[in-house]
């Protein structure tokens, strides 16, 4: 296939980064493969399950259906920012107490829109975070203990 | 054996702590199957079959072969040729013939999504688009995509070469790939003369576990003709052994390391990428990586079968049940092998009855080859068997768990296929669901324009033992490293180490569990079955007390003592006679130099039964009467563990396992179009559970001690999955005073058996 | 897949170019969440995928009392995170809640759905039953066509080549209008509606003098119910005749049956679900 590739320069996770991508290829594909992040996951390639969420400027998004090329000059923040030197996230904290992984192919799209939904709404209901969430899927655990984690660093801060 | 006081004071059993997998797993750290990264790495994709049922004519890949940064192509000739053969990986046996057809066709195409070609390439862009390329002849046949379609008269035969096993007689041109019997007493004098009949016909259609890690694979065959396969599975083991019998190889030629596994509920037992990858890796000198898309995974690897259930009970004027009497037909997909055998034992499992015939059909269908869900089988019974026994319970104005109490199944009760329960807690788990809040509460007010309805079912899986070893290698700061070979799918690296750390004494933070590969484990069967906890933890409660005995050893060394003058309690080693002279756990690790070497033991179990496990799910749906939409308002999952090692992913078991049931009631199911393809291939309109679409799913353990385990434990993964499809007819016939006999109870279902539509 | 390439450009003028030097071998895109699906599905072929995300009157929703222009590319978070947007243009606010989850409403918007022009799409029955405009831009200028003429068929719409949707208008009618949007899904949410009913009325001394009744997924393209809508000109807002145009509207729809629904519960939802919605928009402008 002999398209130009495409030069692109972002920040991810807080760090300035760069790389050459096919224009074809989506920001999910470009974070596994190219950047090294296996963070954030492929479920379904069409947009209906959440496990390749990550956040760009800002607002949550299926990465399987961002391009690569899209994200130049924008931040993309992935699960891999969310622990610091200092230690885990709350929720990442929380989802271990909580036990709300079982197989935990879901867990870095959880995390990375649960932070989504309390960096803007501190406070959610129950009812709200079960909204928020009903673009990621996980099929192992219920979600019970998910909507647990959640309201518990809800309430915690 | 160890005896455990059955107090159940326990130290460790019992709490939470933090999962040892858990940080890799919340900080995207945690290397799953597709996350493999190795050099020289190239990709694999697969050519499947549009067509549900044909002969291939020819495969050409010459256009294929061409494009820049293809490395290799196969089609089916290139896996060896089988012939009949059974082999055994823990959780059935495998005809090698048939699974290597399965997993790339030469002759036929039995179901949309058939493998029937590969390439591996520089990119997965690169190929997909190469294997685009790769042009297929199919002659059409007729597809049949259900088990009556495929039993009629002149149906199109999927095996040329299926020999049909009825009661004994061998049959050919068939599709019907078995036919079994199991009777016992006088079903047809029982019925004669019973007060109450009650026969319905339930249908049930194909579903997907929906795990959400797709299929994936890594191979590389290298120069000294070993290969390696890197792979999110259930069990290396059993990979080895399916991956070398496909090729043609010694199990010690594959080497397989198991890498985190994102969901498998049974599915990813079967192996579909593993020999593609390790051909296409001795075709191209590279190790070659491949990963199913997600309408792949629908169309090539493994569902549950639906099919068609009668189930025909009865009872005296006392509401005892004095027959029981199925029909289970079962689609297998494209080859034989659905789980009816499966069905067979848990139909009429819950309940004592003195007669009964079950005859139980296994099906080929133009469908993907059907494969383990979840208690395999009994999900699709239980919604028979559940309906009927609430039919009858309401003909004797009876309370249905009352009536359920009245005809349990117990210890020394015999199963209809002939086992004889040990002790099982059926009537425990009835008697605490008849206690609960939710059984004892007020219906409560739906939402404006609904109507509510509550429903309770039962459900039961036998589980398995199986095989399992562990090895311990005590470090010098305390600390001990598990290696055990059960994939860890939900928190067993920790349940298992629990186990150990209760008879060695210590804290459970204090090992450092790992899943090792097939030449670092010791052998381990498939992570199914509910077996990991019971079967794998049993063998580390062996590989402690043998730990024990191995430092009991050292004491007396370091003592200069007989041996039989050392005592282990609670951790610490003491000299009986002087027990002043005591080392803890920790202290002796440090003074192990010049004891005679490193200390270390192993435990391994082939256990031939577990102890099977009962549940009991209540369930109350509110109902839009208009639309059909139903909401499940309250659900709570009742269960006898044996005991607890881990409760909070015990009941993580429980909950995760019921809303797959639930997601099964109401809306998930293969809709085949009539060209016999699968037209919901995404999850878009495969429908599984969302946040928004449940409640909290409340969990009430009960505990009947396994007296075939150390602990007590019994299998938890499995059962919850078996109630919540009846449980759901039962509420909405509470709802709406009609029965549902078909599976899923979709909206559009809902508004016919209401009346509001024909179609 | 076909390889494509990817141009960015920062002005309608040069998106127009692109478009109309690739013909057919070139799209704009907005949230992606439908074309790249589509893409990988092999629906196109395309040599040229145009991200107009960079334009910046595209991306922008302005306001005044005429009403509200929405860019082609502008998300539906962008909507509902405005206050005034959500309080003036709730049957709008339907849809853009409804459309996928979060992760797609951060991306996806009434623009692309409007161009994808599938007969199930959540924002274009809204689109129609506020009397919105799409405006277009092509190499010869532009030009504006009502919401209701601009689907063709499933999956087309009245674009020519090289042309593109710049904004979306949406006239403000004032007091006395309401508006509102179902649609039936399995689930609480992510599906693709069964069928979809928008309805909007006008009301004036409790008598409708405007109504307009759109539905979705039950044809081949989004219908404007003209049937149910002109029926309900000059009745008392009530229940009784709300009960009527639902019937109407049921008679006005030509569903499939497919693997989301059948053909009769279609027709049953579209009568409930039009009563559903004409009654909300009378709460709408009763509270």
């Amino acid at each position: 296939m002999s398209i130009q590739k495409i030069h692109v320069k972002t920040t991810i996770n807080g760090q300035p980064e760069e790389f050459l991508t096919d224009p074809y290829v989506s920001l999910l594909d470009a974070l596994r493969e190219i950047v090294g992040l296996t963070g954030s996951k492929e479920g379904c390639l069409d947009g209906n399950c959440g496990a390749c969420t990550v956040s760009v400027n800002g607002k949550i998004v299926d990465s399987c259906l961002v391009l690569a090329a899209e994200v130049e000059g924008q931040n993309v923040e992935t699960v891999e920012g969310m622990a610091t030197a200092e230690g885990l996230h709350p929720l990442q904290q929380a989802f271990l107490e909580e036990a709300a992984l079982q197989c935990g192919i879901c867990t870095p799209g959880f995390l990375v829109a649960a932070k989504g939904l309390l960096d803007n709404e501190p406070d959610p209901s129950e009812e709200r975070i079960r909204h928020w969430l009903a673009g990621n899927l996980c099929r192992c655990t219920g979600y019970e203990n998910i909507i647990k984690a959640v309201k518990k660093v809800a309430e915690n801060s | 054996m160890v005896n455990v006081s059955d107090s159940k004071k326990y130290k460790v059993i019992g709490t939470n702590p933090i999962r040892h997998d858990g940080y890799d797993k919340v900080t995207g750290r945690a290397i799953y199957g597709a996350d493999v990264k190795l050099p020289g790495l190239i990709w694999a994709s697969i050519v499947r079959s549009p067509n549900a049922h044909a002969v291939i004519k020819n495969i050409d890949t010459s256009e294929a072969e061409k494009i820049d940064g293809v490395f290799a192509v196969m089609t089916g000739k290139d896996l060896p040729q089988q012939e009949d053969q059974f082999i055994d990986h823990g959780e059935g046996t495998e005809n090698v013939a048939w699974s290597s057809e399965n997993i790339m066709a030469t002759q036929k195409v039995l179901y949309k999504g058939h493998a029937v070609a590969a390439v591996a390439a520089i990119d997965r862009y690169v190929a997909d688009y190469a294997a685009s390329k790769i042009k297929v002849e199919y002659d059409i046949l007729d597809a049949v995509t259900n088990v009556e379609d495929a039993t009629k008269e002149g149906a199109p035969i999927l095996l040329n070469s299926l020999v049909g096993d009825h009661l004994g007689k061998k049959v050919k041109n068939t599709n019907v790939a078995s036919i079994t019997r199991h009777e016992f007493g006088d079903a047809d004098k029982a019925f004669a003369s019973a007060e109450n009949v009650v026969e319905r016909t339930f249908t049930l259609q194909m579903v997907h576990q929906g795990y959400i890690e797709p299929h994936n694979a890594t191979a590389h065959w290298d120069e000294e003709d070993r290969i390696k396969i890197w792979t999110s599975t259930q069990g290396a083991f059993p990979v080895r052994t399916s991956t070398a019998a496909l090729l043609k190889l010694d199990v010690s030629r594959v080497k397989v390391t198991p890498l985190e596994i994102g969901g498998g509920f049974g599915g990813k037992i079967s192996v579909y990428l593993e020999p593609v990858v390790s051909i296409l890796s001795k075709k191209s000198g590279r190790p070659v990586k491949a990963v199913m898309e997600r309408s792949s995974v629908f169309q090539g690897s493994g569902p549950a079968p639906g099919g068609t259930i009668i189930v025909k009970m009865a009872t005296d004027k006392d509401a005892n049940i004095v027959a029981a009497e199925s029909s289970i037909k079962l689609e297998a997909g494209g080859f034989p092998g659905s789980a009816v055998g499966a069905a067979v034992q848990c139909v009429f499992a819950a309940y004592d009855v003195p007669n009964t015939r079950i005859d139980a059909f296994d099906i080929v269908v133009n469908k993907p080859k059907s494969a383990a869900y979840r208690a395999p089988g009994s999900p699709q019974v239980a919604f028979a068997t559940e309906t009927v026994a609430d039919e009858l319970a309401r003909l004797h104005d009876m309370d249905p768990i009352d009536f359920r109490l009245k005809n349990a199944a117990k210890e020394g009760t015999r199963r209809a296929d002939g086992v004889v329960f040990p002790k099982v807690g059926n009537i425990e788990v009835l008697e605490a669901a008849k206690k609960s809040d939710h059984w004892n509460s007020n219906l409560g007010t739906p939402a404006a324009g609904r109507v509510r309805g509550r429903g309770v079912a039962s459900g039961y899986w036998f589980n398995v033992g199986l095989k399992s070893t562990v090895n311990l290698s005590v470090n010098s700061d305390g600390s001990i490293v598990l290696v055990e070979g059960s994939s860890d799918i939900g928190g067993t690296r920790t349940s298992i180490s629990m186990q150990a750390a209760e008879i060695l004494g210590i804290g459970v933070e204090n090992f450092r569990p790992s899943v090792g590969d097939t030449e670092t484990a010791g052998y381990a069967d498939v992570t199914g079955g509910s077996r990991t906890t019971y079967a794998t933890g049993f063998a580390a409660v062996k590989a402690a007390e043998s730990l024990i005995e191995v430092l009991k050893d050292r004491c007396a060394i370091i003592w200069s003592l007989d041996k039989n003058e050392i005592d282990f309690e609670d951790g610490t080693f003491f000299a009986s006679k002087d027990p002043e002279l005591k080392f803890t756990f920790k202290e002796l690790a440090s003074n192990l130099d010049n004891t005679g070497g490193p200390a270390a033991s192993s435990g391994s179990v082939d256990l031939e039964s577990a102890g099977g496990a009962f549940g009991t799910h209540i369930v109350d749906v509110d109902v839009d009467t208009e639309t059909g939409k139903t909401d499940i308002a309250r659900y709570t999952v009742l269960q006898d563990v044996g005991t607890a090692i881990y409760p909070a992913y015990v009941r993580g078991q429980m909950a995760g396992g019921a809303v797959q049931g639930i997601g099964w009631a109401l809306n998930e199911e293969y809709y085949m179009k009539d060209d016999g393809t699968q037209a919901n291939v995404s999850y878009l309109d495969y429908r599984m559970p969302t946040a928004l679409d449940l409640p909290n799913i409340e969990t009430i353990i009960v505990e009947v001690p396994n007296p075939g385990h150390p602990f007590g434990v019994r299998g938890v993964g499995e059962v919850p999955i078996c109630p919540p499809i009846g449980a759901i007819g039962n509420a909405l016939h509470d709802a709406l005073g009609k029965r549902f006999y078909d599976s899923p109870m979709k909206p559009g279902r809902i508004l016919n058996v209401l009346g509001k539509i024909s179609d | 897949m076909h390889p494509f390439a990817y141009a960015a450009p920062s002005t309608v003028k040069e998106a127009v170019e692109i478009l109309t030097k690739h013909g057919d071998k070139a799209r704009p895109m907005a949230g992606g969440t439908d074309l790249l699906v589509q893409i990988r599905g092999g629906k196109f072929d395309l040599d040229m995928v145009v991200d107009i995300k960079k334009i910046p009157e595209l991306t922008e929703v302005t306001s005044n009392n005429e009403g509200i222009v929405i860019g082609s590319a502008v998300p539906c978070y962008q909507l509902y995170d405005d206050d005034d947007i959500s309080k003036n243009y709730p049957g709008l606010i339907d849809a853009a809640t409804l459309i996928g989850g979060i992760q797609i409403q951060s991306r996806s918007g009434f623009g692309g759905n409007l161009c994808n022009a599938t007969p199930s799409a959540d924002g274009i029955g809204p689109l129609i039953v506020h009397s919105a405009v799409a405006n277009i831009q092509g190499e010869s200028g532009s030009r504006s066509v009502p919401v209701e003429e601009f689907c063709t068929g499933p999956g087309r719409n009245a674009l020519a080549k090289g042309e593109m949707l710049v904004s979306i208008s949406v006239p403000n009618k004032g007091k006395g209008f309401g508006s509102a949007y179902e649609r039936f899904i399995p689930r609480n949410e992510m599906d693709i509606a069964v069928a979809a009913v928008a309805s909007s009325i006008l009301v004036e001394g409790g008598k409708i003098s405007e109504a307009r009744i759109a539905l979705a997924s039950v044809g081949p393209t989004p219908i404007f119910a003209k049937k149910a809508s002109s029926f309900l000109i000059g009745k008392q807002a009530n229940e009784a005749s709300f009960k009527e145009a639902a019937a109407i509207a049921r008679s006005e729809c030509s569903p499939i049956e497919d693997m989301r629904g059948t053909i009769e519960q279609r027709q049953h939802l579209v009568e409930v679900i039009a009563l559903r919605t004409l009654n909300k928009s009378l709460e709408r402008i009763e509270g």
